[in-house]
């Protein structure tokens, strides 16, 4: 009013003009008064003379314009004298001053809150809720809910079932903002059962037919709370239900604003109870000339909505839509054609064609995100539309946006067996490959990789280029490290590649849209606010103590179904099943050394830590001078001869000899006791003067992943000199590391006296499994697949068996003959082996009949283990 | 009332009003309560006939009154305009002139004796010398027609709108022929929900002069008469920069009545330069910047169907529109509720005087759109 000049200089004067009989003079004086105040508190005081003459005069506009004035004025002085008036006011014999007066102690709690409470005005306050005027009592409802919402703490407004009664028929009576008012109080009242819950639904009904929006949000907000009490069987539930529709309807024909805010609350309703609009989509069809936010919203019900019974006329809409000038918009309707696809099934195959319909019409966005949502159908049911396939091959070259570029690159690589040309497809696209966006670089990156594991012949070429773009060329470490898990992978293990990359996907679930239950039902609380609007909780959105008290729906009555229930659906956090110790960083020492290994539990008990081997570091070279020879000995199936272990266990080795003379023990690994299953043998001599009781054993991190299956049982105290042997069963189940050498195991001991570390090397074939055997073709491929830099040639001297006596001695130990055949006299054995981690390793042993040594070729992914398989060649032939 | 020269204003009350919008305060009541300000000021039998920036200005402390009135501490408070009338008497010349010479204000001195009694939308002491209450059932109809002809969606928004000027304190009961076709009503506050639910009649005390008395909604569900239809020929063809356009406007439901007031609005492919047209009614204009063609038809003669023809001349060498243009429709057609809506009787009890009574139906296009 002042055009933004300060005319606070002007005070005295204007406070001088305070006690005129002219009413509209008077306002203008304490509109005056509540700006300048502030900044003139001392002058301000002179004001509280007038102001308490005001509120006893007899005009109750005057009385009422007083005590609306003098809430306004933010001056902590002035408020101690306005307490007196106020307190008179509240008890005014006018209705109008009373509601007044009740809407001045919410502003003045907001000023002083000790001071309110002190004065009692809030217990005064709570007494005008049984007001004989219904505006005085929606004016102190609006009051008290104001102040509880401030402190949410004090239970201001404990609405009991006589006070319920009472806001019920002023609601009846008050006008349309005061019934606004009393509904949003009566939202937050939890009935004590479902009788009295259906009870005030039945009078808060004929509130839906309010021409004021707000009055008919507010009674929605309570009937979809207290519904949640009532048991589905009743009547009146269906009834309520069917009265839900028609008001939600009629908010539609509002201005586009209220439009908006009402499409946003029916998304919450839909979301949580479908059934009450699920026979009003039409109304939901979008106008062209709607704004675009009324029209996405819309859009977004629409599917919601979407059910096998209406689908022909939201595809049919969508088709419409996806025409229209709007770009933003057609992109969507375009999406929803495939959300439709996806949520009902039976409509997914006339979703597809009116996809591909659109894809026809060639315009360029329309294509590419048919292009993205077709690729979700794949997803959603795969190998079934994967005839239009070529259709999308088409426009290819049209796609230019990075998500519709990467979801092509997608359904190439996952059908890529079926494309015929699907190598020169994803090559076109290799050649800008640094100026693509990561999206599509990454999808371009595993589309290759599952191009060659489908065709591995002809994409070698290729693979290798896109691996050494993504891996040595980019700069994007995602990128770089995918790339990285797939050149190992393939190098490794083909087959494991193609389990994981080639591995079947989850499907995608219907809605991907849903808001969280549990946020929904909070949602719900709050229909008709910001929150509802924003899909957020108050919480989230406002600043400081205001408003975020946690609301959340009535729990059902034992009476109704309890899986229906909102609550009943907590994410627990998955069963506890984390390893015990979780050793810090750097800090694997002290784990060896301080741990309390008691029986060792049968999982990994060394567990997450990614430390490096720095244990053995920080021995300080002592671990070298405690390792002895240790033999293992795995003879897995039944044929095995029993004499297998005994040249290997070759006689007790000191593990260690401590020079602090405390104790020794001796171990070694003898013959298998187990059938099918590793276990290591240890013999365990006390060289100390004390006697040794509560031992304890566990592995470090090995290559294998080798660990103890049981604890270590020593059933009696061993006495100086007394040596026991034990057989300990291993599993292949611990953690893994890669150890140097391969197969290099450190194990710590420990008893009542110290714990005692051991190192040692078990030999490989200890490891090969019973279903090593490979079918000839499997074989042929995986040969050629494994590239020619990691086959190793190995000879096999004094060796004077033929080549039957081999096979069979070799597949005793788990190492199956595939194939054999005889060249230029020399027998070629085609042998494969598995190991327990699930490498494979592929061999031709080649034996000259006559000749005592026979040469090796080893093929595998992982070429250093095959020194060791070597190795085991050498002691299983041999023995 | 204006909506276009309202509109404006409207933005500017948003503005006004957002700051009271506070932590989660209820946005619909926001809403709800700032597209209702204007309501007061700027319908022509309350403050201001328009409501300008002008006529805000030079009546500030009018508007800063009235505001004063509606809203305290961020609750709204009363948004009736008769009570708003009441205690502050809208501005006329003759009272600016007695005010300025005798001292006094607009400030109504005495409490308005309706706000707080059981019937808040009606002062006492109402007198008039002639008796009467008008109501105009008007219906708009919103539908969607698809390429062929057939209807996708139809609805219709009803409101019954009253005049009454009425003396004391009538009581008046409204009873419809056909009272089940309303079955999403809103009342104004003044309608007992009670006497409605059971026996489907409108009984209310009304409040004095203009006011919306109900406001219902045609489903889509019900059947809905389509009273035009709009046959269209428009082709762009794909070489030549020349398409042609061709529509023609006829009555196909209107139960005997006229359509008049007929206007055909269209937004043209952005590919369209220019538009060579010639209507056999009417007249018409092409707006070659926006693409807006705009076709003011007039009354439609069954006998001779109104029809605008010609060609368009597109971009060369452009190719074909992706989009096609939907056609627009705006028509009147007095007499007649399309609905089937009819009312039946109005009594008035509790009071003496014999009224006059009147009741004017009308149709209007709401958003009537043609897709082509």
């Amino acid at each position: 009013m002042t055009v933004g000049k300060d005319v606070s200089a002007l005070f005295p004067d204007v406070v001088n003009c305070m006690q005129t009989d002219n009413l509209e003079l008077k306002k203008l004086v304490y509109l005056y008064l509540m700006n300048y105040a502030k900044s003139q508190p001392d002058m301000a005081i002179m004001a509280v003379n007038t102001f308490v003459k005001d509120c006893e005069d007899p005009n109750p506009l005057i009385r009422a314009l007083a005590v609306r004035t003098m809430g306004c004025i933010r001056v902590d002085k002035i408020t101690e004298y306005l307490c007196e008036p106020l307190r008179k006011c509240l008890k005014d014999e006018d209705p109008y001053v009373r509601k007044t007066a009740a809407v001045c102690v919410a502003k003045l709690h907001d000023i002083n809150a000790q001071l309110v409470e002190d004065q009692g005005f809030l217990d005064t306050l709570k007494d005008l809720i049984s007001d004989s005027n219904p505006m005085v009592v929606a004016n102190a409802v609006a009051a008290l809910s104001e102040i509880a919402e401030s402190h949410p703490s004090s239970n201001l407004l404990d609405l009991n079932p006589q006070s319920i009664n009472k806001l019920l028929t002023a609601l009846n009576e008050c006008t349309e903002w005061g019934q606004i008012f009393i509904l949003d109080c009566l939202a937050n009242y939890t009935p004590k059962d479902d009788r009295e819950a259906q009870s005030i639904c039945e009078r808060v009904t004929p509130r839906l037919s309010h021409a004021n929006s707000a009055v008919v949000l507010s009674a929605v907000k309570v009937l979809m709370k207290f519904m949640e009490m009532l048991s589905k069987d009743l009547d009146y539930y269906g009834t309520l239900l069917k009265k839900l529709a028609p008001p939600l309807v009629t908010l539609l024909s509002a201005e586009p604003e209220l439009q908006y805010v009402a499409l946003r609350n029916i998304n919450l309703i839909v979301q949580k109870r479908p059934e009450i609009l699920k026979h009003e989509m039409k109304v939901f069809f979008v106008k062209y000339n709607d704004p675009i936010y009324v029209k996405l919203e819309k859009l977004d019900i629409m599917i919601r909505l979407a059910s096998q019974a209406n689908i022909a006329q939201v595809l049919a809409e969508l088709k419409e839509y996806a025409t229209e000038v709007d770009v933003d918009f057609v992109r969507k309707a375009v999406r929803a054609i495939g959300r439709c696809a996806i949520k009902v099934e039976q409509s997914a195959e006339r979703c597809v064609s009116t996809l591909l319909d659109l894809i026809q019409t060639k315009v360029n966005y329309v294509v590419q995100e048919a292009i993205v949502v077709i690729k979700d159908i794949f997803r959603k049911y795969p190998n079934k539309y994967e005839s239009v396939i070529a259709t999308l091959c088409e426009n290819l070259d049209s796609l230019d946006e990075p998500e519709a570029r990467a979801a092509m690159i997608w359904i190439v690589g996952e059908y890529a067996e079926r494309i015929d040309n699907a190598d020169e497809l994803l090559e076109s696209f290799l050649e800008g490959f640094h100026d693509e966006s990561t999206q599509v670089q990454l999808q371009l990156l595993t589309a290759i990789v599952k191009l060659f594991l489908k065709k591995p012949t002809e994409t070698q070429e290729l693979v290798q280029q896109v691996l050494s773009l993504a891996t040595q060329d980019s700069d994007n470490p995602d990128l770089r490290d995918r790339g990285y898990i797939y050149w190992r992978l393939l190098s490794t293990d083909p087959v494991a590649a193609k389990e994981v990359v080639l591995a079947e996907k989850p499907l995608i679930s219907e809605e991907t849209d849903l808001i969280e239950p549990t946020l929904l039902d909070e949602l719900i609380c709050y229909i008709g606010t910001l929150a509802s609007v924003y899909h957020k909780p108050p919480s989230a959105f406002v600043e400081g103590g205001r408003g975020v008290v946690h609301k959340s729906l009535p729990p059902r009555t034992a009476s109704s179904e309890s899986a229906e229930s909102p609550e009943t659906a907590p994410t627990g956090a998955p069963p506890g099943e984390q390893p015990d110790v979780i050793p810090a960083q750097g800090d694997l020492l002290g784990d060896l050394l301080n741990l309390d290994l008691g029986p060792p539990v049968s999982g990994p008990p060394l567990a997450t830590s990614s430390v490096q081997m720095g244990a053995v570091d920080l021995l300080g070279g002592g671990l070298d001078s405690l390792i002895g020879g240790t033999n293992f000995v795995a003879p897995p199936t039944a044929a095995v001869p029993a004499n297998l272990g005994a040249p290997i266990g070759s006689g007790l080795n000191d593990l260690f000899d401590l020079t602090s003379g405390v104790g020794t023990l001796s171990g070694s690994y003898v013959a298998p006791k187990a059938v099918g299953s590793i276990s290591m043998d240890l013999q365990l001599t006390n060289k100390a003067l004390q006697v040794m009781t509560d031992f304890a054993i566990q592995f470090n991190r090995n290559s294998f992943g080798l660990a103890p299956a049981a604890p270590l049982q020593v059933h009696a105290p061993l006495s100086p000199n007394q040596t026991v042997e034990i057989s300990l069963p291993l599993s292949t189940v611990g953690s893994v590391m890669k150890m140097e050498p391969l197969n290099n195991l450190q194990v710590a001991v420990k008893n009542n006296i110290d714990v005692f570390y051991f190192s040692t090397l078990y030999p490989l074939h200890i490891l090969f499994v019973e279903d090593g055997k490979m079918d000839r073709q499997m074989f042929l491929a995986t040969w050629k697949d494994i590239p020619n830099e990691n086959e190793a040639q190995f000879q096999i001297r004094d060796c004077p068996l033929n080549a039957e006596a081999a096979s069979s001695k070799l597949q005793s130990s788990n190492i199956f003959t595939v194939a054999k055949r005889n060249v230029e006299g020399q027998d070629m054995l085609y042998q494969s082996l598995k190991l327990t981690n699930g490498i494979w390793v592929l061999a031709e042993l080649r034996i000259q009949p006559g000749n005592p040594s026979c040469t090796l070729s080893l093929k595998c992914r992982a070429p250093e283990v095959s020194q060791h398989v070597y190795q085991a060649y050498e002691t299983i032939l041999k023995n | 009332m204006s909506r276009t020269t309202s509109l404006p204003k409207r933005i500017k009350i948003h503005f006004m009003f957002f700051p009271a919008i506070l932590s989660d305060s209820t946005t619909v009541l926001e809403f709800q309560f700032s597209c209702s300000i204007p309501a007061p000021l700027h319908s022509e039998n309350d403050y201001f006939g328009v409501c300008s920036e002008p006529v805000i200005k030079d009546n500030v402390v009018v508007v800063y009154e009235v505001l004063e009135e509606m809203l305290d501490n961020g609750f709204p408070l009363a948004t009736e305009s008769n009570i708003l009338k009441e205690l502050i008497k809208p501005p006329t010349i003759l009272r600016t002139v007695v005010n300025t010479i005798t001292g006094s204000t607009n400030v109504g001195d005495q409490l308005p004796t309706g706000q707080l009694s059981v019937v808040p939308w009606r002062r006492t002491g109402v007198k008039y010398t002639n008796n009467e209450a008008y109501f105009d059932v008007i219906e708009e109809i919103d539908a969607i027609i698809d390429k062929s002809g057939s209807t996708i969606t139809a609805e219709i928004q009803g409101v019954i709108d009253a005049c009454v000027k009425l003396t004391g304190m009538p009581d008046l009961t409204l009873s419809f022929m056909n009272p089940r076709l309303l079955d999403d009503v809103s009342f104004h506050p003044c309608v007992r929900f009670k006497r409605w639910e059971s026996e489907r009649i409108l009984s209310f005390i009304p409040p004095d002069g203009n006011f919306r008395l109900l406001s219902y909604h045609v489903s889509a569900q019900n059947l809905v008469a389509i009273p035009v239809y709009v046959k269209h020929n428009i082709s762009f063809r794909d070489s030549s920069s020349l398409g042609r356009f061709e529509i023609t406007v006829g009555p196909k439901q209107t139960m005997g009545k006229t359509i008049e007031g007929v206007t055909v609005t269209s937004q043209m492919p952005k590919g369209v330069l220019n538009m060579n047209l010639t209507p056999s009614q009417g007249t018409h204009t092409f707006d070659p910047v926006t693409k807006m063609l705009s076709w003011d038809v007039g009354k439609i003669n069954p006998q001779k169907l109104p029809s605008l023809k010609g060609t368009m001349s597109l971009q060369a060498g452009a190719s074909k529109p992706d989009e096609n243009p939907t056609i627009n429709l705006q028509f009147k057609i007095q007499q007649l509720a399309i609905s089937g809506l009819k009312v039946n009787r109005l009594d008035m009890y509790g009071e003496k005087y014999k009224p006059f009574k009147g009741i004017k139906y009308m149709t209007k296009a709401g958003k009537f759109q043609v897709r082509t």
